[in-house]
């Protein structure tokens, strides 16, 4: 009772408060959205593909362009194929995907692009010659197109386009046989 | 005349000498010495390859790393600066690949935030240091003061109240 009351402390105003915690949850929001992208690893099947551009090899060029537009394919079936010359599994599927090209390319209905994922040209080209793969083949500059198709990439992984862009089947790791690869294209041929 | 042609002539002699000692610049650079692991790796450390992430290019063990140090080698060998070879790998495979992320965009988050997280609780510290400090000091001073009142009752019937209060104790 006889006790000098404590000296009035100073508040901070209501403005202030409602910035610093608007201030913090946005950050927070900002954390949450960033690792919710990040757990959205790969492209669903039956998802619309997002355009892209793959930039071509000179000698692996698709009729002559030397980079060829995803939505330019619109009407072909697209197999998409991730590949890398430091990568052993690849070489174990290689001759089966040029094995399918030689089989698929007089139709004109199926067209194969070989994306060179984090690889050095000197030695994808090596790779190219080593396998005598003629389908066009380009890098991923920048990793583009791999983050689209998913974000943790591993080589080799194949993406089955149909003929309107949209996903139809993902195959993580090599092929084992060409007839792997047949059964696929033409469950998408005969839809 | 005589003397004018032979200054002429040790002229042209010296100037003949001098460019015959002169380093050919063009084939040196052609051929310059292929640059050494320390100098391939002090590029590399500050690269990181999408394969192998958090593992610095210079002491990555797999293929597609080799391969990138010797991209490095070759590039650093054509002459290109460590600037010129960090582009064509920001270019070529993303800017993922740096050990820094660029100063652009949200990626100048990562150097706010800290800092200005870390003034922000250097701040509150010194703010609860000083609340701290004070409360001991009020808290020694009633101490000190012992039995002596702070202060004359307010009113009679506090008074009254207090000296209840010590006829109790």
């Amino acid at each position: 009772m006889t006790e000098a009351l404590p000296p009035h402390k100073k508040q901070v105003s209501v403005g202030a408060q409602i910035a610093i915690w608007g201030i913090l949850l946005g950050l927070l929001a900002l954390v949450a959205i960033v690792l919710f992208k990040a757990q959205q690893p790969i492209l669903r099947s039956g998802s619309q593909v997002p355009d892209f551009t793959l930039p071509l090899y000179s000698g692996y060029e698709l009729n002559g362009a030397s980079e060829v537009k995803l939505s330019d394919l619109r009407g072909k079936i697209v197999v998409v194929n991730f590949w890398a010359s430091w990568c052993k599994p690849c070489e174990a599927e290689a001759a089966d995907l040029e094995a399918a090209w030689e089989l698929y390319r007089p139709g004109g209905q199926v067209v194969f692009l070989g994306v060179d994922y984090v690889d050095t040209e000197m030695d994808a080209r090596s790779y190219l010659a080593k396998f005598n793969i003629t389908y066009p083949n380009g890098p991923d500059k920048g990793t583009q197109i791999s983050q689209i198709f998913n974000r943790n990439l591993g080589v080799p992984e194949t993406y089955f386009i149909d003929r309107n862009g949209i996903l139809q089947y993902a195959k993580i790791g090599p092929f084992t046989s060409l007839d792997e690869i047949r059964a696929i294209v033409d469950m998408l041929l005969g839809e | 005349m005589k003397r004018r042609f032979v200054s002429l002539i040790s002229l042209s002699f010296l100037l003949f000498s001098a460019l015959a000692m002169m380093p050919q610049s063009r084939p040196a650079l052609a051929q310059q010495p292929t640059p050494s692991d320390d100098e391939v790796n002090a590029i590399a450390q500050d690269l990181f390859c999408p394969v192998c992430e958090n593992t610095p290019l210079d002491v990555c063990p797999t293929e597609a790393c080799r391969q990138w140090r010797e991209l490095i080698r070759q590039m650093l060998a054509e002459g290109k600066s460590e600037e010129e070879i960090k582009q064509y790998f920001v270019e070529n495979y993303g800017a993922r690949v740096l050990s820094e992320p660029p100063r652009t965009g949200l990626n100048w988050l990562a150097y706010l935030v800290p800092p200005v997280a870390f003034l922000a609780g250097v701040f509150l510290l010194f703010r609860a240091f000083q609340t701290w400090r004070r409360m001991a000091r009020e808290a020694a001073a009633e101490a000190g003061s012992g039995s002596v009142p702070a202060a004359p009752p307010a009113d009679e019937y506090a008074a009254r109240f207090e000296a209840e209060l010590k006829k109790r104790k």
